[in-house]
């Protein structure tokens, strides 16, 4: 029943966030193209046209790269609280919801890829550009848990602006709690693989997108510890060609491949046949 | 205690303030026979952290610190106590030797937040201090962290993976600087002291809120070190698996 709602919900319409009209066809904001929706959704969400990358929707991105059939969903009832009061929070995350459609901007998982049973999370930048409060690091942290207790490995697609600031302190303590699950995970031999989607940034760039056993990145996507801007203006210069992208991180030596979006499932597969094999 | 009285904003302002102690004076106050190390090994020597070995009364200790220097040419030797990954790479290098010998850890805790620069993300800043959460969860020796000024964000969370976190009464820790999180929600850093108070950033706030361990009474430095001792003492009790178990359950427990 429930993996028929997702195909449902999945197939409504262009999963490139709720940016993206109901229409038959959309207007590239790169090549300023229109392109038909069919023939983007076929081509793994980049335009046919330029090559574009549209930004996918959590569960859009589990179901591409599980087998298909194969995802189920854990800990989707968790949902976030104003735990401080901060002002205004309640209304960005009603918005949040009603943007993304969902309740937390992570999705959290099991399912099989190549036919290996995996456990998956994907984040959603469009809820609240994908920043990591206490139920974000929550849901990962179980996830990490739950794939150490079954010896399972973790397929992790990151997209995030850092720490949520409407829970203080609170969302920072979630690179800790984070990092220390993914380290239990990994010192009973479990394998972790990451994939840095457009952006990655801040506290999860310095916590669970930088702890993978192997990195993968998307084409151009930002990666990076401090904002773009805020470098600039501390530093009173633009900043060179390629900073903070995923060819120049690679380059510097943080990522072991950059995968276009139509052969990332067949990494995947590749990756995790050869750890099935080697424990 | 100072903290009490004073508004949340004045409380950020008095953790950046001239003329407050810095790690090299709790290490002066709190250790005896210090000697500084020097370096990462990998690279460079990143003068924004201190770190070095000596004794708190017969225990020996590993000291890492962030320092923000006193004067203008002592903060520009410092770089104003924002660290780049060589400077959290020197510290996660220490820790490790305080592993190997069995001493316990001390950091000092006291920037505006990592250092923001081309250099330091193409070295990985944000590696670097993944790095130090991950290493530091499992780290077999007690770790004690003292926020003593500010607390920046992740720059200042990278010392502070420990089994106990104390904060100064007039020091503050926070997701955002009060400023950035003002110009970010509402486009006016007029309104840090409005964001101060929502962030909930002091040391009583985050006792209160069971995310820190103790408030530390500031000007006094016998009563501290008394403190630290018997606190360093009484972890030293501890099997390293008790250790190891309670530090994953202190982070476990944060927001859910
Ligand atoms: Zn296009």
């Amino acid at each position: 029943m429930e993996f028929r709602k997702f195909f449902l919900k999945a197939n409504n319409e262009l999963e490139g966030g709720s940016i993206l009209p109901r229409a038959r066809r959309i207007t590239c904001k790169k090549c300023q193209k229109q392109v038909l929706v069919s023939k983007i959704r076929k081509n793994y969400f980049v335009c046919p046209e330029c090559g574009n990358y549209f930004s996918v929707r959590c569960r859009r991105r589990a179901l591409m790269l599980c087998d298909r059939r194969s995802f189920r969903e854990l800990y989707g009832e968790l949902e976030s609280r104003n735990i401080l009061d901060f002002p205004e929070y309640d209304n960005k995350l009603a918005a949040a919801m009603e943007k993304s459609r969902e309740k937390e901007g992570v999705i959290c998982g099991e399912g099989t890829i190549g036919g290996i049973r995996t456990c998956i999370f994907a984040m959603d930048a469009n809820f609240m550009m994908g920043s990591m409060g206490a139920i974000v690091g929550e849901k990962i942290t179980r996830l990490f848990e739950y794939a150490c207790d079954h010896s399972l490995p973790v397929v992790g697609v990151t997209v995030s602006g850092g720490a949520r600031m409407q829970e203080g302190m609170i969302s920072l303590m979630q690179m800790s709690k984070v990092s220390a699950a993914v380290k239990r995970h990994s010192d009973k031999g479990n394998l972790y693989v990451v994939l840095l989607t457009n952006p990655t940034t801040g506290g999860v760039d310095a916590s669970f997108a930088m702890l993978g056993d192997i990195t993968l990145a998307e084409p151009g996507a930002r990666v990076g510890f401090a904002g773009p801007r805020v470098i600039e203006k501390t530093l009173n210069q633009s900043l060179p060609k390629g900073f903070q992208r995923a060819e120049r991180v690679m380059e510097c030596g943080f990522i072991d491949q950059v995968v276009p979006r139509d052969k990332q499932k067949e990494v995947l597969e590749r990756i995790l046949k050869i750890h099935s094999i080697c424990r | 205690m100072i903290g009490m009285n004073m508004e949340d904003y004045e409380i950020v302002l008095s953790a950046r303030a001239d003329g407050r102690l810095t790690a090299k004076d709790y290490i002066n106050g709190l250790t005896t026979d210090f000697m500084e190390l020097h370096g990462d090994r990998l690279y460079g020597d990143d003068r924004a952290v201190i770190g070095g070995i000596g004794l708190i009364q017969d225990i020996p200790v590993t000291v890492i610190g962030i320092e923000k220097g006193k004067n203008t040419q002592e903060r520009i030797e410092h770089n104003f106590g924002s660290a780049g990954p060589e400077g959290y790479r020197k510290a996660l290098r220490l820790m490790k030797q305080a592993e190997k010998f069995k001493r316990p850890v001390l950091c000092l805790v006291d920037t505006a937040g990592a250092f923001c620069g081309i250099e330091a993300e193409e070295h990985g800043q944000g590696r670097a201090i993944a790095d130090n959460l991950y290493e530091m969860s499992t780290l077999k020796v007690p770790i004690l962290s003292i926020v003593n000024g500010e607390g920046g964000s992740g720059g200042a969370l990278a010392l502070s993976h420990a089994d106990r976190i104390w904060m100064l009464e007039d020091a503050y820790f926070s997701v955002v600087s009060p400023e950035n999180c003002a110009n970010i929600l509402w486009k006016d850093t007029g309104k840090a002291a409005d964001a101060a108070r929502a962030l909930s950033l002091t040391a009583q706030k985050l006792f209160k809120a069971g995310l820190i361990d103790k408030v530390v009474k500031s000007g006094d430095m016998k009563g501290l070190a008394s403190d630290v001792y018997k606190e360093l003492h009484s972890l030293m009790q501890k099997s390293t698996e008790n250790l190891i178990d309670d530090r994953y359950r202190r982070f476990r427990k944060v927001g859910y």
